[in-house]
């Protein structure tokens, strides 16, 4: 002891001006601000991600909300449904409209006399175009005889092309006096200065650098050595030869083709898509019929380029030329896409809706709340207040839990197997698809119930059991109440869940091809995620788009369900 | 008490609704149609074209698979049954008795048009020419070494294989084992490849099991990545890297030509005409098979089956083709639409 009495006695400080305090505290503090930061990183990590995936379907669903139209004077004849069976829609409905809308094309850009140019015209309009028309005779007989002006709705790529995905146009005036020698069919075109010269500089231009490309992929073959590759590396020379002969001819005759960007002049109201060209003539095939082969003025014909190359756009020269007279003349219109909303499935991407997926979602999810909220509420109720706690409850507890686990493809397989196999239900149909889900979403709905239920705290059930209440009086007069807004929240979720759900559908045949909007709970149905799915695996490029737009409308729909699930918990919401 | 009477009728309703809609199930006036996703974008639009004629109800086409779709079709005859399925490839014999033991016993097939599986890249990419045995030497999971006997597939690059190649990693996107356009891979591409390889000759003839085991399977080890059923998956992955290569439908080619390039197949582009004309090795029929025993229980399928192989549908300048379908040659194509006037059923020798 004296030892210890004899050193300084420790003394216990806290010293918090020492340098080694601050230290601690500074690094305290560091520590926390680490944390902060790992914490916003996270978050921000999340929000770009989601950020990201929303932008992107925004980006790509919107488009699908609008839709192109050609506003047209449609000249119906009179003859077209003869007088006395005007008044039978059959009659009007079953009229033969192409070619109606065919002759108001063929008016609306004159002298397109060969059969592929007014084919190439008239597919630029859906085939479902016609339907404007024939609501508005069905809605007045008495326009037949007369013109009518009309939207004709645009075929798919058509559509697209007025949505940017064409080809960018460089228009140029001439220099020189043009003189055109005809004004359909090959013609060539003399002008009175090197109009051209650039334009065969630049195709050369163009030969020289492929024929660069080739000397260095020859070079890198001949390393190989080998008898196959000498042959494809002769190949090659051949063509490096070819395209250098090209590049130093003094010959200035030059061939377009569809891999170069294409090359047009506009002239006396006509277009000429042209094919060779020197610096002083050229000669092309007539797009647009030209009024006449008068000299066209310096300056009052054009030369024009569509930078994007014929082979690399879905939307050949003789439709652009189409589309953009149609642009002049103010004839396209855009317009919001109802039929996106009004119509079902289609094969036609201009015409395809989800009003039959919606409808049918509806339907499913009907039959799963019906199902699932009484039987998941009472289940819980039971299970909560009722039930006496043995081996037997427990394991049905542990058997909920483990079913809300379970992956939703095999609630697809037993609904294949009982209510299809068993109970021979009908495929695709939306009853058997909300029997299906509400399996999958009863867990859920039981265990929030039951979080619910638990979260009522025991004294206004022993009160209510104090004034005599019985114990079924005091659950569903006082605690059930008071459970309610947990209830619906947990079950707002789980149907959230349900509307999402496609693979147990899968099974039970409700990814299918559906037209007619459904009616009934046993119509063949699908549902708005299948429809997503579905439209995600066809090759035309403006389903892609549909598909963003559904999913938009997906996302819009959860979005309102969750943010209801959080508007009835923030309502009703009781803290002890 | 008031809650638990409402939820008592909810119950009670909700029951009562089931019960008396499977009573309505009893009778159907709708056609349904089963099976491959490659079949589905062409029997979808000959559905909405029938429904629109007015000629009945749109029929309901589920997509299922081929191999899921022949399942279903041969699981028995009844309304609770489908009335027909599309298939990427021809019925199996397997799947032929499996019909006939349940009791679907006439089964009219109808070969609607030719589709050409292809490879295809990126036009950024360097152009792919190939020959079918490169195929085979690139995705085989077991070649012939240098000494004849088999070994784990040694390419990485393209140029291993054939130094006319591109010198850039083997990176094949396809169709995974559950769809009919792997099968049709396998048998087209693979086999086809196997037997044009001389060091597999003697193997062929001494041990044919093993030898279709060989062209069977492919290889694991990232060469060839499994992208799912989705088509346009593919599409965007060559979309975005350019040295990588799909095995795809000749519709997604032909739609998306813009971005993408089809390799070469022995010297011969994947393109309308070579496909049509039987000149492109990749290019196989597709089908779709009739319940003969519901022609006349179900209203519409005589009709629907004749709207198929109409020439507005089926020809050259049908609306088919403009969805990518390859129309077959003239010859062929009225031969099946006597057929399907005539709703001739398969027997088992027509089946292999």
């Amino acid at each position: 002891m004296t030892d210890i009495a004899g050193a300084a006695a420790p003394v216990f400080r806290l010293d918090v001006t020492s340098d080694a305090a601050k230290r601690r505290i500074r690094k305290r503090y560091a520590a926390e601000a680490r944390f902060k930061a790992y914490g916003l990183a996270a978050l921000g990590v999340t929000t770009l991600f989601v950020g990201a995936l929303i932008f992107d379907i925004i980006r790509n669903g919107i488009p699908a909300f609008t839709q192109h139209s050609l506003t047209m004077d449609v000249a119906v004849p009179a003859d077209f449904v003869p007088a006395d069976k005007r008044s039978d829609p059959l009659a009007i409905r079953g009229a033969d409209y192409f070619p109606v809308t065919r002759d108001a094309l063929k008016a609306a850009i004159p002298g397109i006399e060969s059969r592929r140019g007014e084919r190439t015209l008239t597919r630029l309009l859906s085939t479902g175009a016609p339907g404007v028309l024939r609501d508005r005779l069905l809605a007045d007989p008495d326009l037949i005889g007369k013109t009518v002006k009309v939207p004709l709705l645009l075929s798919d790529d058509a559509d697209l092309y007025f949505k940017g995905s064409g080809t960018p146009i460089i228009k140029r005036s001439g220099i020189g006096t043009a003189t055109p020698s005809g004004t359909t069919g090959e013609i060539t075109i003399l002008t009175s200065a090197n109009d051209f010269a650039a334009e065969v500089v630049s195709i050369k231009q163009a030969a020289k650098e492929k024929a660069d490309g080739q000397a260095i992929e020859a070079a890198r073959l001949t390393t190989f050595g080998g008898q196959s590759v000498a042959q494809r590396v002769s190949e090659i020379n051949a063509e490096i030869a070819a395209l250098r002969a090209r590049v130093d001819s003094p010959k200035v005759e030059e061939v377009l083709d569809g891999k170069l960007p294409s090359k047009l002049v506009e002239i006396n109201g006509g277009l000429v898509k042209l094919t060779k060209l020197t610096d002083v003539s050229v000669a092309g095939e007539v797009l647009l019929p030209l009024s006449s082969t008068d000299d066209a003025k310096p300056g009052d014909w054009k030369v024009i380029t569509y930078a994007t190359p014929e082979s690399n756009r879905k939307v050949s020269d003789q439709e652009v030329a189409f589309l953009e007279r149609f642009r002049e003349k103010g004839m396209v219109d855009r317009h919001f896409n109802t039929l996106f909303f009004t119509s079902g499935d289609s094969r036609e991407p201009e015409l395809a809706g989800i009003r039959s997926a919606l409808i049918g979602s509806a339907l499913t999810l009907f039959v799963t709340l019906a199902l699932c909220l009484p039987i998941g509420v009472l289940a819980a109720v039971y299970l909560e207040e009722f039930a006496p706690k043995n081996r037997i409850t427990d394991l049905i507890e542990v058997n909920i839990n483990n079913l809300a686990a379970v992956p939703s493809i095999v609630f697809g397989l037993l609904g294949l197997a009982v209510f299809l196999n068993f109970f021979n239900f009908p495929r695709s149909a939306p009853v058997v698809g909300g029997l299906v889900l509400a399996l999958l979403v009863l867990p859920t709905i039981i265990i929030a119930s039951r979080a619910a239920l638990k979260a009522v705290p025991p004294s206004i059930k022993e009160a209510a059991l104090g004034v005599g209440a019985s114990h079924q009086q005091a659950v569903f007069h006082h605690v059930l109440p008071l459970a309610m807004p947990g209830i619906m929240t947990g079950t707002i979720i789980g149907m959230a869940h349900a509307l999402g759900e496609t693979a147990p559908l899968l099974m039970i045949g409700m990814v299918a091809f559906i037209v007619d909007v459904p009616t009934a709970l046993t119509d063949a149905a699908t549902v708005l995620p299948v429809q997503i799915y579905l439209w995600s695996d066809l090759p035309e490029v403006a389903f892609k788009l549909k598909t963003a737009g559904a999913i938009m409308v997906l996302l819009g729909f959860l979005f309102l369900m969750n943010g209801a699930a959080i508007y009835l918990r923030k309502k009703f919401e009781r803290r002890w | 008490m008031i809650n638990n009477r409402k939820l008592t009728a909810t119950i009670t309703v909700a029951v009562a609704g089931i019960v008396a809609s499977t009573a309505i199930a009893a009778a159907r006036d709708q056609i349904r149609i089963v099976g491959s996703s490659t079949v589905y974008p062409f029997t979808t639009a000959v559905a909405e074209q029938f429904g629109k004629s007015g000629a009945g109800k749109t029929p309901v086409v589920e997509s299922t698979g081929t191999g899921g779709g022949m399942k279903l079709f041969c699981a028995g005859v009844g309304i609770g049954h489908p009335d027909m399925t599309n298939a990427s490839r021809a019925i199996k014999k397997g799947e032929f008795e499996d019909c006939q033991k349940n009791g679907v016993k006439d089964i009219v097939e109808i070969k609607v048009g030719i589709d050409g599986l292809v490879l295809a890249q990126s036009k950024a990419g360097t152009p792919l020419k190939l020959n079918i045995e490169h195929v085979f030497l690139a995705l085989a999971e077991q070649v012939p070494g240098a000494d004849g006997k088999l070994v784990a597939n040694p390419h990485t690059n393209w140029s291993d294989i054939d130094k006319s190649l591109p010198n850039t990693k083997i990176e094949v996107l396809g169709p995974p084992p559950t769809s009919g356009t792997r099968d049709s891979f396998h048998e087209l591409y693979m086999e086809v490849g196997a037997k044009k390889i001389a060091a597999l000759k003697d193997m062929q003839k001494a041990d044919p099991k093993g030898f279709e085991k060989l062209w069977k399977s492919l290889r694991k080890d990232g060469a060839f990545v499994e992208a799912g059923e989705n088509d346009n998956v593919i599409v965007q992955k060559l979309e975005a890297n350019r040295n990588a290569v799909g095995i795809f439908g000749y519709s997604f080619l032909e739609e998306n030509h813009a971005k993408l390039r089809g390799a070469s197949i022995n010297g011969v582009e994947p393109d309308y005409d070579t496909i049509s004309g039987g000149k492109f090795p990749g290019a196989r029929p597709l089908f779709f098979y009739v319940k003969k025993q519901h022609v006349g229980v179900i209203p519409g399928i005589a009709e629907f089956a004749a709207e198929y192989v109409s020439a507005k549908a089926m020809s050259q300048d049908g609306y088919l083709a403009r969805k990518g379908l390859v129309a077959l040659p003239k010859a062929e194509a009225e031969k099946v639409a006597a057929s399907v006037k005539a709703m001739k059923p398969l027997t088992a020798a027509d089946v292999k």
